[in-house]
């Protein structure tokens, strides 16, 4: 079977991009992905996004990109599930290669947020969640958010202060990462006296609103070979899997069962386990997001990751490493790009030139990119050959 | 003023969302609200609609400050997610505002009651949608 390798990464930094659109930014990001691959030309693109329709009122988002960037003619579509857009694409693009069908394709994620007010923007996210049954009421997605970071912290006795460990090391992790939004440290005190968004959200348990795009291209093995700078970096491992998208009809709402199904798949895909994954770059949209996935990921025992995380656990030094680009919090969260920037960042890592915080010697990485509050989770695991 | 609410679409959920109607899986047992064509439990689409008690506990809430286009007059905004009362069962799970409560006095384990309200409405002399929200059950009959 063939493998899947990532040829080549491309990322803008992500921020207020005032004088910068869709075309601008895909085209820096996708253009430098190509070019990393040594000039390579995509069979097909798969384009990324979440809310372009709602705030941007740009449909038809696969042939706009595509075809600005150059590809008329090409297979190109929007892969769309909220903030997991990019984690989808990329799976996507995964399977379109590993059918043989392509041996080149490009994804090029986007989002464009910072054109908007912040209320406008928090509509427009809170489709991620039921329009009938969350939406209606007001319930925003910070607000569901808050209702699972309520139901775990109550349950397994997690104090405000332990979970402040988290995006205190998300903004250290940031500060030498050149693509990231925030490059300054914060402190608990911070994360604590930040405005409360939905109570128990902290404005500092949240990622950002910003503009941001990140390419991969994906090649078959096939055409890896004929490089003559063979990719040493392979997705060994992908799976997806969704669950409800009200939060109601959950067995538990501390638990995010999505991400260990998918997990559990690209494991055995990749033939690895949690204890050989050297770097994870992992979906925090709040604080809770990545405290939860670091159990589902089977990374910490269910209701410890906290504890453990104040234990100095998954600092950089510790295995796995998690999030040395600072993550959704301080790297930044331009939505359906995301998971793109993830999978671009943790192939960085095990090439070896990832330009920020880096995890030396890594062989294996894992990506888990969320839609929703816990809806589409796909989890990538890439190996170094 | 455009319309923003559509008649239809708020006609169409008036029996889940003003009565509570879920459904129970006549496979598995459980649950299910609001009500969905399969049971995300087992996937049987052998469901039957089921009425569902209007008093329940507060499992976790939240008061929401940043609010939505449309939700501004209702800031600071608490939701709720209800444990509904029910029997034998296990009580299916409701998402809905709090009312007629300071927001200082919710708490995690509070005994509420399913009232209607008003949820939004366009402008002042436009469509209004209601729906349900809990309130404090004040005092409740000794069972």
């Amino acid at each position: 079977m063939t493998r899947v390798y990532v040829a080549g990464v491309g990322m803008t930094k992500i921020g207020r991009h005032f004088d910068k659109g869709f075309l601008d930014l895909t085209a820096e990001s996708a253009f430098k992905a190509i070019d990393d691959a040594g000039g390579i030309e995509p069979e097909a693109i798969v384009v990324t996004n979440m809310m372009s329709s709602r705030l941007n009122e740009q449909d038809s988002l696969g042939a706009y990109i595509a075809a600005g960037l150059g590809f008329r003619g090409k297979p190109a579509f929007k892969v769309e599930a909220a903030c997991g857009s990019g984690g989808a694409g990329v799976y996507n693009a995964y399977l379109m290669v590993r059918s043989g069908l392509f041996n080149a394709v490009l994804v090029v994620g986007v989002e464009k947020m910072t054109d908007y007010p912040t209320s406008t923007v928090t509509a427009a996210l809170a489709q991620a969640a039921d329009a009938e049954y969350e939406l209606f009421y007001g319930a925003s997605f910070t607000g569901l958010n808050a209702l699972m970071m309520r139901y775990y912290m109550e349950k397994h006795g997690v104090t405000r202060d332990e979970m402040s460990e988290w995006p205190v090391m998300m903004h250290s992790n940031a500060v030498s990462n050149p693509y990231a939004q925030f490059r300054r440290k914060i402190t608990k005190e911070d994360v604590a006296k930040s405005q409360v968004v939905a109570d128990p959200i902290r404005l500092l348990d949240s990622s950002p609103i910003g503009d941001g795009s990140a390419a991969v291209l994906l090649v078959s093995e096939e055409l890896a070979k004929k490089m003559p700078n063979k990719p040493d970096v392979y997705i060994a491992g992908a799976w997806m899997a969704v669950d409800t998208v009200e939060l109601t009809n959950r067995e538990s709402l501390d638990r995010i069962p999505a991400a260990r199904i998918a997990a559990e798949k690209a494991y055995k895909m990749a033939g690895l386990e949690p204890k050989d994954i050297d770097v994870i770059e992992i979906h925090d949209a709040f604080t809770v997001n990545g405290i939860m996935l670091l159990e589902e990921l089977g990374f910490a025992p269910y209701g410890k990751a906290a504890k453990l995380l104040n234990e100095g656990r998954f600092h950089p030094g510790d295995r796995p490493t998690a999030n040395p680009s600072g993550g959704l919090k301080a790297r930044g969260h331009p939505v359906g790009t995301t998971g793109v920037y993830q999978v671009a960042e943790v192939a960085m890592q095990l090439r070896g030139d990832f330009p920020g915080l880096r995890v030396d010697g890594a062989e294996a990485g894992l990506t888990t990119n969320m839609g929703g509050d816990g809806s589409s989770l796909s989890v990538h695991i890439l190996r170094k050959t | 003023m455009p319309l923003s609410i559509s008649p239809a679409r708020v006609w169409r959920e008036r029996e889940p969302r003003y009565r509570l109607v879920g459904k129970r899986c006549k496979k598995c047992g459980a649950i299910i609200y609001p009500p969905r064509p399969a049971c995300p439990h087992c996937g049987s689409r052998d469901l039957e609609d089921v009425e569902l008690p209007r008093t329940g506990t507060v499992e976790t809430y939240t008061i929401i400050y940043t609010v939505m286009d449309g939700f501004r007059h209702k800031a600071p905004l608490p939701i709720a997610i209800v444990r509904l009362d029910n029997g034998l069962d296990n009580g299916a799970r409701v998402l809905a505002p709090l009312t007629d409560i300071d927001p200082e006095e919710i708490k995690t384990g509070m005994r509420v009651e399913a009232v209607l309200r008003r949820i939004k409405q366009d402008g002042e002399h436009g469509l209004i949608a209601y729906g349900v929200a809990f309130r404090p059950v004040l005092s409740e009959p000794r069972k």
